[in-house]
Parts: structure tokens; sequence; C-alpha cells
């Protein structure tokens, strides 16, 4: 009975009221489809390996980066774009996008609010980062000690291939943990860059990641020492603005023995007829006992109606539990991009080490997402869970493609994958690829599947009660993922519900 | 309150009429009954009425306190008061029941332009209409119908119906598949929300229902028209004799 006295439990149950105005209000269009008009400086188009030392000299990065990047690029040049993937898209040029990308007026930092270009200030407005952090965002000098509410999340935003700015170090420094941009940790921090940049996404992993290698521009850098629990959730946002721009950002995070912390990512990026790309690595370290929880809300451009135009997302994230009893938990909620492919990956090294994936992945009108996980269990007693969510609708393809492996040394190694995919319409495709390897007898590995329609009596029924179709297909479908929106901090479960019925607009009747 | 005029029906995608042509008037704070055989057009009678696809309406009108019902999508009909108690209530899983409800009474209230119910307001209404109904905490908190007994659906729908308070309230067999004490309990909750404004069309094979929950009306009907009509007496007459007698009169 207790729980009933608290509302805000009602989040977890479903779709919130809430949720469904803030979805009536938003009218169906993608919410967050402007562009900022800001005078930028660009690299010139393509990439060579002129282009990557200018990057490196804009970061003012020392030499080894430069040369590390180099060696990246030149590996770029021998290597070819997978085709394996479920996903059809016209040929990428690789020599028709513009590397690099930064607000002028980052150039130097401001003194004052007043010296910040506003059109800056609406973006982050828009994105719906308080004034403090708008503040310090835009580097404003003594943001820090201006007072606000106590929103206890950290914030760093990239704005096309720049971050521009990181809150509340200093409360972050107290704890020793270490939050800035990954330029910055390139310079303040070599020594741990030095260490683990890489070591989780080798250089040559993949054609995206290696082209990542040679180009990143920033991202987002996390240390947590050991026994800490960092003292509030980190967050980046990333936007894409400037046309023709690729993004390339790279986040590190390192948690050392016994530490425990949340991360979060947003994605956004402005309506274009054209398609944008957007190829990222994310590398995670996990040491003994540690905890990460990294959750993503891509919102990308996904494209319009007629397929036209959205980002091409291409992306790295793996997690290495190095650690024993070391443990990871994915989560992530995939509502935008054109084409999706992104595997983010658990390496269970440590004994005892866990991987977590939450997913849900939705592919409306013509989006096509190819998403999973790998779960590559090497300890012994390894755990893995895999929770898929995929909901099709309009004329998309919505492919799981999934690798549970269990290495000779992984004794007594245990996964659990379920995996549901829901139909909306006549028109659309949904596909399990699981991967199965499994080379000691005394692991076990499970795999269940289901595939569903959203049923017309479901939604009679929500409507006979009063509620509009839209609002019934965002209940239904919400009701679907459950499992995985729980596995959310709350923030950004209120969010993921409003994106999955902004998603879906338009997919019915 | 409900008037349905010549009512028409035929299936959408199969040229199968249904309904021939059906006159009905429920005034308001009365309670009607429908009895009838298998494949008379009950159920069609209550999916028609409250907006479920499928269906053409070919001739004829119904209406709500004067409102076309015909004329609006099945929320609108909602909204506007009517409710329809499903023979086979729908499973939502993963929705919890009270997110459902809120939802759905919200989802009414502001298409009418009232203001919302806080949580607070809410959760004190569910509670005590749940408790007359032996609804506990648990069953509010599981996933709408999901591994729900047939008592506790038809128990659920009427929990709905407490809290939607619609004027008029349709029950499609909602008798079917309970056992005694279900139907008592059933019954008690549509008993209690007998009042002036609110009028209930209660479609059942059986009298059993209607010995507690007491009709003003019963109307016969068959082959997709109502073929008799009278007051209770009617219903035990169907149950002492059966149909074949009242279609033997018609014919």
């Amino acid at each position: 009975m207790a729980a009933l006295d608290r509302p805000e439990l009602d989040v977890k149950e479903g779709v919130d009221q809430d949720t469904v105005d803030a979805v009536a209000k938003l009218s169906g269009k993608y919410k967050y489809g402007w562009e900022t008009e800001i005078e930028m400086e660009y690299a010139p188009k393509g990439v060579n390996p002129d282009i990557v030392r200018l990057i490196s000299e804009k970061n003012e990065e020392p030499e080894w980066m430069t040369e590390w990047r180099l060696a990246a690029f030149e590996r770029w040049e021998t290597m070819t774009e997978p085709k394996w993937a479920m996903v059809n898209y016209p040929e990428i040029d690789f020599q028709d996008q513009y590397y690099y990308a930064r607000p002028k007026s980052m150039v130097e930092k401001p003194k004052s609010l007043d010296d910040v270009d506003p059109k800056l200030l609406e973006t982050y407005k828009k994105l719906g980062i308080p004034l403090k952090e708008q503040m310090i965002l835009a580097g404003v000098e003594g943001a820090e000690d201006y007072k606000e509410g106590e929103r206890k999340v950290a914030v760093d935003a990239v704005f096309d291939s720049v971050s521009v700015g990181t809150t509340f170090k200093k409360e972050l420094e107290k704890a020793g943990v270490i939050f800035c941009s990954i330029s910055e940790a390139i310079k303040n921090h070599p020594e741990l860059v030095k260490k683990y940049l890489g070591s989780v996404v080798p250089v040559s992993d993949n054609y995206y990641a290696t082209l990542n290698s040679a180009v990143f521009s920033d991202g987002s850098f996390v240390y947590i020492p050991p026994n800490t629990r960092c003292p509030m959730e980190l967050s980046t946002y990333f936007r894409i603005n400037a046309e023709n721009t690729g993004q390339f950002e790279r986040t590190l995070i390192i948690a050392d023995k016994g530490s425990y912390v949340s991360y979060l990512e947003g994605c956004t990026a402005p309506q274009r007829d054209t398609a944008q790309l957007h190829a990222a690595v994310v590398e995670i370290i996990v040491e003994e006992d540690a905890e990460v929880k990294y959750s993503t809300v891509q919102n990308w451009f996904p494209g319009d109606e007629n397929g036209k135009g959205g980002i091409y997302n291409f992306v790295t994230k793996r997690a290495d539990c190095r650690g024993d009893r070391s443990k990871v938990m994915w989560t992530q909620v995939e509502t935008g991009s054109a084409v999706t492919w992104k595997y983010p990956s658990c390496i269970l090294r440590g004994n005892d080490s866990q991987g977590e994936f939450y997913s849900i992945a939705i592919a409306n009108n013509y989006q096509q997402a190819d998403t999973g996980t790998k779960m590559i269990h090497l300890g012994k007693n390894t755990k893995s869970r895999i929770v898929s969510k995929g909901i099709s609708a309009g004329k998309a393809q919505n492919t799981y493609r999934g690798l549970v492996s269990m290495h000779p040394k992984a004794k007594n190694s245990r996964n659990y994958t379920q995996c549901d995919s829901l139909l909306i319409g006549s028109q659309c495709g949904a596909h399990t690829v699981p991967y199965i390897e499994v080379k000691n007898n005394s692991s076990r590995v499970e795999h269940e599947a289901t595939t569903s329609k959203v049923d017309d009596d479901q939604l009679f029924y929500c409507r006979q009660r009063g509620m509009d179709e839209e609002e019934a297909v965002a209940l239904v479908v919400n009701g679907f993922c459950k499992e995985v929106l729980q596995a959310l901090p709350m923030e950004f479960a209120m969010e993921a519900q409003q994106l999955v019925a902004i998603s879906l607009e338009g997919s019915v009747g | 309150m409900l008037e349905i005029k010549n009512l028409h029906v035929k299936l959408e995608d199969e040229d199968k009429q249904i309904l021939k042509g059906v006159n009905l008037t429920v005034e308001a704070g009365k309670v009607h009954a429908i009895m009838g055989p298998n494949g008379s057009g009950k159920s069609t009678l209550s999916y028609v009425l409250s907006g479920r696809d499928g269906y053409e309406v070919t001739d004829g009108e119904a209406t709500l306190d004067g409102a076309d019902l015909l004329d609006l999508e099945p929320e609108e009909r909602a909204a506007a008061g009517l409710f329809l108690a499903f023979q086979y209530p729908v499973e939502i899983p993963g929705v919890g029941n009270l997110t459902f409800l809120r939802t759905a009474v919200n989802a009414q209230r502001k298409a009418r332009g009232e203001e919302e119910l806080s949580s607070a307001d809410f959760l004190k209404v569910v509670r005590e209409r749940a408790k007359t109904l032996k609804i506990d905490a648990d069953m509010l908190k599981r996933p709408v119908n999901v591994g729900f007994s047939g008592g506790e659906k038809k128990r659920n729908e009427i929990l709905q119906m407490a809290m939607l308070e619609p004027k008029m309230c349709i029950l499609d067999e909602t008798d079917s598949g309970l056992d005694v004490d279900a139907m008592k309990l059933v019954s008690e909750g549509v008993n209690a929300l007998r009042s002036e404004g609110r009028s209930f069309l209660v479609i059942t094979h059986y009298q059993r229902l209607l010995d507690h929950i007491k009709p003003d009306v019963v109307h016969i009907m068959a082959n997709g028209r109502i073929i008799k009509t009278g007051g209770p007496e009617l219903a035990l007459e169907v149950e002492n004799n059966g149909y074949a007698d009242l279609l033997a009169e018609v014919e």
C-alpha cells in the first residue's frame, strides 16, 4: 500500500499523464529540428592527413596525440565500409563532409552572459538545460557560483565538434572526479588518456571507429577515483548543428576500483534534407568492484516521413569489465537517426563481472535500425542479461543483432536474452539475429524471442475509455517497453516515454 | 438519454446484414435489458454504439442526449458519457491498472474541458471505489487484465465504470464466466452506480443476472431486431420457456 502513496511511482507503470500532455503539446513534429544560426569556423571539406593535423592543432594537442591520429588515418585508408548490417543507404562520400566546425564565439572565453552569442544560449534553452548550466556551458567566468535550484546533474555539451563547457566542475573535483572534455583531458591528464584511450576499442577495430580515432574533435572524459561514488549523475548533450558536418565524438569513462558512476547521454540535431554522419566511439573501463551505468536517449533527426535527410548513426560503444566483480549496465532508447548501426557491448574479463543491456529501438517511416549488443564472457562466473525491445512502424526495418560468446575459461557463466519485437501496421519489418557461441560446458545461455502486433482490440479498448488513438498507441507501446524504461534514471525515463510517443505519431490510422 | 432509430448495420468486409432496423429508447435513470439467442446481434449493437471498426451503418441513427453518436470517434463517445463493459476485457501488458485508469479519467476530463484530477485526489477516489468491489492494492498495480481471473476482469470493468462515471452504461454479457459470488459482487457494484442521471443497457443470455440487477424494461432481440418488449416478467418467461415460442410468435 505504501507505494501507492507516492504518485511518482506511476512513471514506472507505463505512461504518466504528464507525458501524455507533453506529447500533445509537441504536436507530432521532431521537437529538436531547429537550427541555430551561429557563425562557425570550418576546416575545409574532406579528410586527409592535413585535416587530421589541423584538428589536432586546433585542440592544442601534444605530439603523441597527433601521431596517434595520423596512424589511425593511415589505417582507415586501407579499410572498406562494412556492408553486413541490414541497412540500405546511398553511398557516403567521406570527402564531401566537414570534419571540423566550431562556434566562432568559443575562440575566446566570454566574460559574462552578455558576451555570449545569444543564439548559443537559445539553443541550450531549447534543449531544456537550466540557466546556470547554460551560463557554464557558454563559458561565462564565475558562473559556477551562480545560485539556482539544486539540480544535481553535471552537464557537458558538445556543439558540433566542440565541447562548449562542463558544469559542476568544482564540486566534482572535490570528490576527486574528473569530468571534462576529452580535449582538456588530453592536455591536463595525458597519463590517463595515454593509458586508456583505444584500450577498449582499438584504433583498428572497425571502419567507423578508425575514422573516429583519426578525426574525433571532442567528447567527454570521466575518471572516478578508487572507492568513490560519483556525487551526481553526469550527462553529455551532443548536438549536431552545422550542415554537412560529420560529428565524431569520443567518450572515455574510467571507473577505478570500487567506484560508481551513472552517466547519461542525449543527442539531437536539426531537421535537414541532407543526411548527416555521426560516428562516435565510447570506451568504458570498469575496474575491480566498480560499477558504471550508461544511459542514452538518442534522438537524432530521423529523416522526414518520406525518408529524406536524417542522421546516419554509426557508433561503437564498448565497456571492458576488467576487474573482478565489476559491473556495467547499458540502457539505450534509440528513437532517432535515419540509419542506426550500434552495438553497445560488454567484455566480461574479470571473474564474477556482470554486463546488462536494456534497449528500446523505435523505427518509424523509413528509418532503419540494426542494433543490439555483444556479451563476451571471458572470466569465470560472469553474468549477462539482455532485454531488447524493438518497435517498427511505417515502412521501417528494425533488426536486433546480438552476440553472446562464452569463452573456454568463462566457467559457470550465464546469459539471459529476451528479445521482443512489436509491429505497428503491415509494411514494416522486425528481424532478430542472435549469434551464440559457447566454448565450455558449464555455462548456460537462454534466449527468448517474441514478435507481436499492436492489437486493434487493445486500441479500441483504450479509446472506449476515452484516450485518442495516439495516446492509446503510446500507452500500449510504453507498456511493451516497461522493463527497459524502468532501467533508466527517473528524469530520462520521463523523456524517453515522451519520445516513444512522439516517434510513433502518425503510425496508425 | 439513448435513442436508437431504425438502425441497420452490416459487416464492413462482408455482405452480411446484422442489425435490421433496431428501435430502442432508454430513458434517463432506467435499466433496460436485452436478451436474445446467440447471433441475434446483441453484441454487435454494443460495438456499433461504442464505435468499433468493422461495421457499416447502412441506415438509421443513434443519439445520446441528442448528440449523434455514429458521427463521433470512439473516444468522443466515451467523453460524451458512453461506457461499454466488455464481454472479453482486453489485456495490456506492462501498463499498470492505475496508470490506465488515470490516463482514461484525465483524457475524458480534458476532452470535456474539465481540470485533470491530481494524483492524490485520484488515488483517494480509486481506493474507495476499489474497496467496494473488493479490488485490492495488488490488483490495481498489476498490468491491465493480464493474468486476471474471469471474475477479476469483470470487477475491473465495473471499477473503470465507477471511475469514469458515464451517463450511459452498456454491459455486454458481464455475467459470462462468473460464479455466483463474483456475479453478486459485480451486480452490487453496478447497483451502487444506479442513479437518476445514469442509464444502463444490460445485455445478457440469462435471467439470473437480472435477479441481481433489476431491469425496468426487458427487450428480446432476434435476427437483428427487437421482437418483443416488456417488463421484468418477460425475462422470467424466457427463462422458463426459452426463445422458441417468442420466435414462433413473430414469424
